[in-house]
């Protein structure tokens, strides 16, 4: 199969991989997929209390170049982003970003709910 | 430095030798006579060149020359096989056994004599690859016309071992097949040694050309019987109609002739370099699953799992070598290995195999620039794998719960 220029850019230089503290109050973790699926990614965000604004993303993921590539442009496209309009990034937008071919889109499905989770997560510590 | 890219997937297929385009070459110019003419000097000329390869063919495996079959290729060879067999022998019985782990040719074949009323047991496989002849001697009954078990897996490289399921398929009156693709020229390969009436091989798995094959047919004790699958002229004692690929098959005789006397060589070569990469990879990284029995394998297979490295991300970073993957992303239908899944190899670890085919022409330089490839790409992705963080923190992945809402 061949990659887009864009894709394979990620994945040679994947962004903002590593991790943040999970039981950090103002980090928000969103772990999704399955090993058994071939994807799993989990990306995590830092966020200020006062302004929802998202500081800090970081990301690890397993799964193929486009998995990679679609969780990497995720934590790029997220930081700076409020809470608000991070959710309003959609898979579609990511599948454009990227050129992935139809067999690829999961990818970024898997992208966007790694940043729903990661939100939700947020949100559920920020209720209590 | 090494010549790149670096073909190391010598189980898809393997580059021609040199020597057999050589002795191919004639065939595509001068002496392009069709081997069914008998009254002029191109006819002969063809016909002599065919049954000179047919020689080398049966040499290779022990065999009469009467006893090869040309064909296109291994799948049709297995479709002539168990299509032929199921025809001919309908009136003793309706029963073939064969194994999960077959390759398609075979399984697919199978399927569609299903459709026409043929009942067909699949035997499993245990962990390592290898059926269980109790299994096989339980599935025989009197209505069992063939059984057909491959030799060596084209995944995993593993063995069965034929020899022992040729004496009972002897011993209970049932003819055996066996689908010898990938191990013909590699392994030691006797039909009356290992007891096979039956045998698919390919001249492109053994550095001869592709659209070549042949099938072994037993002509004494017992004397097998075909139904064709292709009707025509009458060829291959009406087996198998179609003018012959002249120059096909005197590469695949030259291809045989090679591969009988290097043999012994070449599979000492390619084994020493096949356990150089695995202890190279073992010893440098962590978490690595072979797939399949070390005993009983193919010389040039590794079959083996990078734990938390998904496949296709680990040949992306791999681009400059050719080698393959049971990931399902690396598949037309999306589903991982059915082989490594008979196996019991888990979806996870099935999702980051990878296959090694170390072949006649690879070097020791190219499987260290392998070994070194693979040992880095693997700890960068490892890097970004959640999994392999998760495993470092001694968390058990099987104890999680996985949201999969997509």
């Amino acid at each position: 199969m061949a990659y887009s220029d864009k894709v394979v850019d990620h994945y040679n230089n994947p962004r903002n991989v590593g991790a943040l503290p999970k039981e950090d109050p103002n980090v928000g973790t969103g772990l999704v997929g399955a090993p058994e699926c071939g994807d799993v990614m989990k990306l995590q965000i830092k966020v200020n209390e006062q302004t929802e604004i998202i500081e800090e993303a970081k990301f690890k993921t397993f799964g193929c170049g486009s998995a990679i590539a679609s969780s990497s442009l995720a934590t790029e496209w997220v930081k700076g982003k409020t809470l608000a309009e991070a959710l309003e990034i959609k898979n579609t937008d990511i599948v454009k970003e990227l050129s992935l071919p139809p067999v690829k889109i999961h990818c970024s499905v898997l992208a966007e709910d790694a940043i729903k989770a990661a939100i939700t997560d947020w949100k559920k510590k920020h209720e209590q | 430095m090494v010549k790149l890219p670096i073909y190391m997937d010598n189980h898809a297929t393997t580059p021609l030798d040199p020597r057999v385009l050589d002795a191919m070459m004639p065939f595509f110019k001068d002496q392009f006579g069709n081997a069914a003419s008998r009254n002029h000097k191109f006819g002969w000329e063809a016909e002599q060149a065919v049954e000179a390869a047919r020689k080398q063919i049966a040499g290779l495996i022990g065999a009469d020359p009467r006893e090869i079959v040309i064909t296109s290729g291994a799948t049709e060879s297995d479709n002539l096989a168990l299509k032929g067999v199921a025809g001919m022998y309908r009136e003793k019985g309706d029963h073939i056994i064969t194994a999960v782990t077959e390759h398609k040719a075979i399984l697919d074949t199978c399927k569609h004599l299903e459709k026409e009323g043929v009942r067909v047991t699949f035997l499993p496989v245990a962990s390592n690859g290898l059926i269980d002849l109790d299994d096989l001697k339980k599935a025989i009954t009197d209505k069992t016309i063939l059984i057909s078990i491959m030799h060596a897996n084209n995944e995993v490289g593993v063995l069965q071992d034929i020899r022992e399921i040729g004496r009972i398929a002897r011993e209970r009156g049932v003819l055996f097949h066996t689908d010898a693709t990938q191990s013909i020229g590699k392994v030691p390969f006797n039909v009356n040694e290992l007891n096979v009436d039956i045998a698919s091989m390919s001249a492109h798995k053994m550095y001869g050309p592709k659209g070549v094959g042949a099938l072994y047919v037993r002509r004494r004790n017992p004397r097998v019987l075909l139904t064709p699958i292709i009707d025509g002229g009458g060829h291959e004692r009406g087996m198998r109609s179609g003018t012959l690929n002249v120059p096909g098959i005197v590469g695949f005789g030259k291809a045989a002739e090679i591969a009988a006397q290097e043999l012994p060589q070449e599979s000492a070569r390619t084994f020493a370099l096949r356990e150089r990469l695995r202890t190279t990879m073992e010893r440098e990284l962590d978490e690595l699953y072979i797939n399949g029995d070390m005993q009983n394998r193919l010389p040039g297979n590794l079959n083996m799992s990078f734990a938390f490295v998904e496949g296709e991300s680990l040949l992306m970073g791999i681009n400059d070598i050719a080698v393959s993957s049971g990931s399902a992303c690396t598949s037309a239908s999306l589903e991982p290995s059915y082989v490594l899944k008979a196996l019991g190899v888990g979806e996870d670890l099935a999702h980051t195999s990878i296959r090694f085919g170390i072949g006649r022409f690879n070097t020791e330089e190219e499987v260290d620039y392998v070994a070194n490839r693979v040992i880095e790409t693997v700890r960068r992705l490892r890097e970004l794998s959640p999994l392999y963080e998760m495993f470092k923190e001694g968390i058990d992945l099987k104890t999680v719960h996985w949201a999969t809402e997509n």
